[in-house]
């Protein structure tokens, strides 16, 4: 047996060995070092910038939350009634209640966009006191040594920094707010030296911001101190049993983990992309083991009868397979911290999905992160040297040492079953439901299908080369070519398992963004019917009816629906959806619905989309309560539309009943139909004019065709992170396929040295390896045809529908798969003659000899 | 007494510092003599006014003996601000509060403060009869006529309930107590003495029976001290023959009196009101605080001059070092005295800085 210290430390001897094959083989090393490297990167950096953006989203929260035991937050953006503030102080289990006023707000003329707080100093000057402005340089020693604590002037506002630098404003300056659709003036008293750099954030009192911004009664947030009698549990349970319905118990934890939630999906499936970019490393890895352990055949042998054990051989190539990972693994890090870095500083952590927005922290490196990553590596790099390692071990050393035993399968028919097997394992995995709303079984299903495919290539390789090989008159190298693949099917697995797993992944990912596109332009074009569309967006603008009449008489107007969209929280854990306020059964824009109601029910009816539907598990008909007023408002699902701009859901509810119920009539966004569609640009100009007369600011107004490239354009800005990461993969996974191809035929030499002897010319050495490359180019590009099609059709109708809560029809982008198809054909064929040119420029005669 | 001017000042100076933009401004009510003082509605507040206070002072003895001396005050001002904001949150009225105890075994005083605005039936001030509330801290008169308190602060505690033993005592003109050279400069302003305390304190986290007696200062007013005041001194004693004592002088900047005044009232409830010319005061010793360098005239005498006779009231400390300071509290010094045959307190405004204005 071998001792413990060899396995630990390998002895000189290994070392040399290595080393030797490195300088020997270095490309292939290389690639799959580099493929390792590539998948270690991706995953990396992933986490890194999500943790940074995270990171500093829960420091915001936290930095707000100040010293709050709980918070109490509205169910809607119309918030809670204002009497729960002194029924919430009253409870014996609460020490201090702060009370606040919170609006997304506009700044001034710079449209610099803030959270908007209106506060009572005095509460929250033990609960939040970060929330506490700063009085700059006041003349009155007195105010400015107490007003720091208490300015509780109605009509002035503090800053934050970043407010101030985006707003360009100073103190003392006149500043005009908007929210709600009001606006106020605002003398800029100070700055906020508690709050964290990178939140814009501007304070008022929380009177003022009732009073101006047409929010009276009511409130969002209560800051909550527990009282020392009373614990966490206890306070929680408290608040429970007396909260209205629009009103729940919420936290710094909650708000982190709702906008977690967000981006989860998201982020698995980048990272299922950087393993795909690990599992073609481990590819890699295996054949460029099997490769050079049948090289060292005759070393190994030899060793073998000066006395080393079968496990030493073994452990040789585990421990060449932890060097290569190991290597793999640290320039992928290296690489992933560069890549956050690049991302984090100059695209920002959008990372294109529109999920990571918002400012981001430093980027915050932990050892466990390190360790795990440099594992994945590690254990890739060895998983791939098992096989091989094993094979090695088992040879026969006497046999060995004479010659270098080659392939010895020869007829021998490929097995199918296990990868049917593991096809059939594929179809149930993917009927499997989401594990925690991610789609765990549908990946592996993925990786199912691919294990399977690449299981099966040999066979598939088989049965199209058979025919082949029937085929008579092609020319001696063809014919070569094609009885070399025949004979040595498991050589050419290798090679054509990184391919199968490339090209299919590739495959499967050009036909899943395909048809997601279209998807989305169909959905587009059936949302957007209406010729304009106004909304108060930047400058908060918002319509009461009168001016909503006014606007509806305007000349140019064939028909103008007012809606309006809040937020609604469904579930404290979930991300709010939004609740748009619009005309629906009267309305010349349908819904694109996908379910409806099969009659009117009693009751108030609302519409929700796909993804609402999916998250929160509704159906058609069903009642549900939305926590609209103290006691909810019960309604019921009349139908269910497909919806791609909001991943955490919307509903929609008729004008009437929302103003029935809010007594709120004023809506925000305008859909214009206009008398002479052709008109439109000029037509626009006029209304645009009009409309800021009668709403006193300048709306923001756009076209159909204008909100279409605008989300077409996120749309694409979002896959191109994914489009550019997955070329990066397959494009190392190519070129390392190459290698391999390259090594292979590098252990020819004396098959070419033969054929040299017997006749053949150069040129007919590279023309069979042309054709072998090519035909090996077929095999893979099918197998990766048929398995990209079959995993496109998993993410397409499991993988996406779990994660994103969204369906979409399959369109399969025929000119682009050409493209790719092309593409490998050409390159392999030309990476066949490459490797050719060189294996055949040796010496015959040399190479013949070839024995040591 | 007018010490608490300067806070109602200060904070309606804070409040009104952006409000210049609005037209609609508080409506105060001037005060005047010959108004009269009815009970116990006056006990409650007087929301017009501008500034309002009910302020408890007084020496405590624990059931081993010990000696403690307490002062809780809430303070009620209407801000000058626009008076048609209809948000329940507009800072109509602002009520603030502080206690503090003196304890001469430690040498210490312990105080804490609430302020806040008033609304939703956490922070009140009643009219109609006393009773203040400020989130955990009350002030109320019970139907039994007796003044009842509950505050609780950072290492204290009181509950104290304090019984009249005398009718009020109405200082200046029947109530209508004058604090400067003009007619305007006044407020309403009476006094109960001789209140008999039983309640509890806690105190270095001992739970303590404790018995006393009290006085009870209320004013009320919407003008402002005179505009060459710095500070003033203060003082309300209870004499153990049932008699009390009030007296104030008004400290412009060279430390002379601007005005002054103050009431006796002997066992038998005969009232004798002082002029301006009657009330001297007199320091006698410094004490420096070591936390705001402020001098404070700790040990000193009120000589007033009642039928023709010049009497003297030497103030000496329980301990030296009872001066507040806090966020919402101006710095100054309100502590425990003794003087001969009685004890009380006295009270020493504008020594660290003019008080704010």
């Amino acid at each position: 047996m071998t001792s413990v210290r060899q396995m630990v430390q390998p002895s000189p001897i290994w070392r040399w060995l290595l080393l030797g094959q490195l300088r020997t083989f270095p490309f292939r090393y290389i690639f799959a070092v580099l493929s390792i490297a590539i998948g270690i990167a991706l995953g990396f950096s992933v986490h890194l910038i999500n943790a940074s953006a995270s990171d500093a989203f829960g420091d915001a929260v936290r930095n707000m939350s100040g010293s709050s035991d709980a918070q109490v937050a509205g169910a809607t953006s119309l918030g809670f009634d204002e009497q729960l503030y002194g029924q919430v102080y009253n409870l014996s289990e609460v020490a201090d209640v702060s009370p606040v006023i919170e609006m997304s707000a506009v700044l001034g003329e710079s449209g610099a966009r803030v959270k908007l707080l209106g506060i009572d100093p005095f509460r929250a000057a033990t609960i939040t006191p970060v929330l506490l402005g700063r009085q700059e340089s006041s003349n009155d020693q007195s105010a400015s040594r107490r007003g720091d604590q208490a300015a509780l002037a109605t009509n002035i506002a503090y800053l934050s920094d970043a407010a101030f630098a985006s707003s360009n404003a100073k103190p003392g300056d006149l500043l005009t707010i908007r929210a709600n659709g009001q606006t106020h003036d605002f003398q800029v008293a100070g700055d906020l030296p508690g709050i964290e750099a990178g939140q814009s954030v501007a304070v008022i009192d929380i009177a003022a911001a009732q009073w101006h911004f047409d929010r009276l009664g009511v409130l969002d947030r209560l800051d909550i101190k527990r009282s020392e009698k009373a614990t966490q549990s206890s306070l929680t349970r408290a608040m429970q049993e007396m909260l209205p319905r629009d009103a729940r118990l919420s936290g710094a934890e909650n708000e982190i983990q709702k906008r977690t939630s967000l981006s989860r999906a998201y982020r698995v499936n980048l990272e299922m992309l950087a393993l795909v970019a690990l599992v073609t490393g481990g590819f890699l890895v295996y054949s460029a083991q099997s490769l050079s352990a049948q090289k060292r055949q005759q070393q190994f042998a030899l060793l073998r009868i000066l006395g080393l054990q079968k496990s030493s051989l073994q452990h040789q190539l585990l421990w060449e397979g932890l060097a290569l990972g190991l290597a793999g693994s640290i320039l992928g890090l290296i690489l992933g911290y560069a890549f956050a870095y690049l991302i984090l500083t100059i695209i920002g952590s959008d990372l294109g999905g529109g999920y990571f927005s918002g400012s981001t922290g430093p980027i915050d490196v932990t050892i466990s992160a390190l360790l795990v990553f440099l594992g994945f590596g590690i254990f890739t790099a060895i998983f791939g040297s098992f096989a091989p390692g094993r094979r090695a071990a088992a040879l026969n050393p006497a046999q060995a040492i004479k010659t270098a035993v080659d392939h010895q399968e020869k007829g021998k028919q490929p097995i199918w079953l296990p990868g049917v097997a593991l096809l059939v394992v594929a179809g149930g995995l993917a009927l499997l439901p989401a594990v925690d709303g991610l789609p765990i079984f549908g990946y592996l299903a993925v990786a199912a299908v691919l294990a399977g495919a690449i299981w099966l290539t040999p066979w598939l390789a088989r049965g199209l080369l058979t025919p082949l090989s029937r085929l008579s008159g092609r020319g001696i190298a063809f014919d070569l070519a094609v009885h070399h693949l025949l004979r040595s099917p498991s050589q050419a697995a290798a090679a054509l398992g990184g391919i199968v797993a490339s090209v299919g992944l590739m495959i499967a990912m050009v036909i899943m963004v395909s048809s997601f596109r279209t998807s989305v332009d169909n959905w587009l074009e059936s949302i957007l019917s209406a010729d304009l569309y106004v909304s108060g967006g930047l400058v908060e603008t918002s319509f009461d009816s009168k001016q909503q009449a006014e606007i509806a008489g305007l000349p140019d107007i064939a028909d103008a629906e007012f809606s309006k969209t809040i937020n609604i929280s469904l579930d404290p854990k979930q991300p709010p959806v939004n609740l748009t306020v619009r005309p629906v059964e009267s309305s010349q824009y349908d819904l694109p619905l996908i379910a409806v109601a099969e009659q009117r029910t009693a009751g108030i009816p609302v519409w929700i989309s796909e993804p609402a539907a999916r998250i929160y598990d509704l159906q058609i008909d069903q009642n549900i309560s939305l926590p609209i007023g103290a006691r909810g408002t019960p309604v019921y699902v009349a139908g269910i539309w497909s919806d791609y701009a909001r991943q955490q859901g919307a509903i929609v509810m008729e004008s009437e009943d929302y103003t029935v119920l809010t007594g709120i009539s004023a809506r925000s966004e305008i859909a214009i139909s206009l008398q002479d569609p052709q008109d439109i640009s000029a037509a626009s100009e006029r209304l645009k004019a009009q409309i800021r007369d009668i709403a006193g600011t300048e709306p923001q107004m756009s076209n159909a065709a204008g909100i279409r490239d605008i989300a077409l354009g996120l749309f694409d800005r979002s896959f191109a992170i994914t489009y550019g990461l997955e070329a990066v993969a397959i494009f190392i996974g190519m070129v390392g396929v190459g290698a391999t191809f390259a090594a292979q035929v590098g252990t020819r030499v004396k098959e070419f040295g033969m054929l040299r002897h017997i006749g053949f010319g150069r040129r007919e050495i590279i023309k069979m390896l042309a054709y072998e490359g090519l035909l090996l180019g077929i095999v893979g590009l099918a197998a990766g045809l048929l398995s990209g099609f079959a995993i496109s059709q998993i993410l397409v109708h499991v993988i996406n529908p779990q994660s994103f809560n969204l369906t979409m029809k399959t369109a399969i982008p025929y000119m682009l798969l050409l493209g790719i198809s092309a593409t490998l054909l050409i390159t392999s064929g030309l990476t066949a003659i490459f490797a050719g040119r060189r294996a055949a420029a040796a010496d015959a005669l040399r190479a013949v000899n070839e024995d040591w | 007494m007018y010490r608490l001017v300067a806070i109602a000042i200060f904070l309606a100076a804070v409040l009104s510092a952006g409000a210049w933009a609005y037209s609609d401004r508080p409506d105060y009510p001037e005060v005047t003599s010959g108004k009269k003082i009815v009970f116990p509605e006056d006990h409650g507040s007087h929301d017009a006014f501008r500034t309002e206070w009910w302020y408890l002072t007084g020496w405590l003895e624990t059931e081993s003996g010990d000696p403690l001396g307490f002062q809780i005050t809430f303070f009620r001002t209407r801000p000058d601000i626009e008076t048609n904001n209809p948000s329940k949150f507009a800072p109509n009225q602002i009520i603030f509060a502080h206690a503090a105890l003196s304890d001469p075994k430690t040498g210490k005083l312990v105080h804490d403060e609430r302020i806040g605005r008033a609304g939703f039936d956490i922070i009140e001030a009643s009219s109609g009869d006393a009773d203040v509330k400020l989130l955990d801290w009350q002030l109320t008169r019970t139907i039994e006529g007796v003044f009842d308190s509950k505050v609780a602060g950072k290492d204290f505690a009181l509950d104290l309930q304090m019984k009249p033993s005398q009718p009020p005592m109405l200082n200046g003109d029947n109530g209508y107590s004058r604090k400067g050279p003009k007619a305007s400069q006044a407020s309403y302003y009476y006094s109960v003495p001789q209140l008999v305390v039983s309640g509890s304190v806690i105190s270095g986290g001992r739970a303590m029976k404790v018995t006393g007696r009290a006085w009870l200062d209320r004013e009320w007013s919407s003008d402002v001290l005179p505009e060459n005041a710095v500070g003033w001194d203060w003082t309300g004693l209870n004499f153990d023959d049932g008699s009390a004592l009030m007296a104030f002088q008004v400290r412009g900047a060279d430390g002379q009196a601007v005005y002054a005044g103050g009431s006796f009232r002997d066992a038998e409830g005969k009232q004798t009101v002082f002029s301006p010319n009657d009330v001297r005061f007199r320091p006698q010793r410094i004490w420096k605080s070591p936390e705001t360098g402020a001098a404070y005239p700790v040990e000193a005498e009120f000589i007033i001059r009642m039928g023709g006779q010049w009497k003297s009231y030497g103030l000496k400390p329980m301990f030296d070092a009872q001066e507040l300071t806090g966020p919402f509290t101006p710095t100054y010094w309100e502590g425990a005295v003794t003087t001969s045959g009685g004890r009380g307190y006295l009270e020493m405004t504008g020594y660290a800085g003019k008080i704010a204005l």
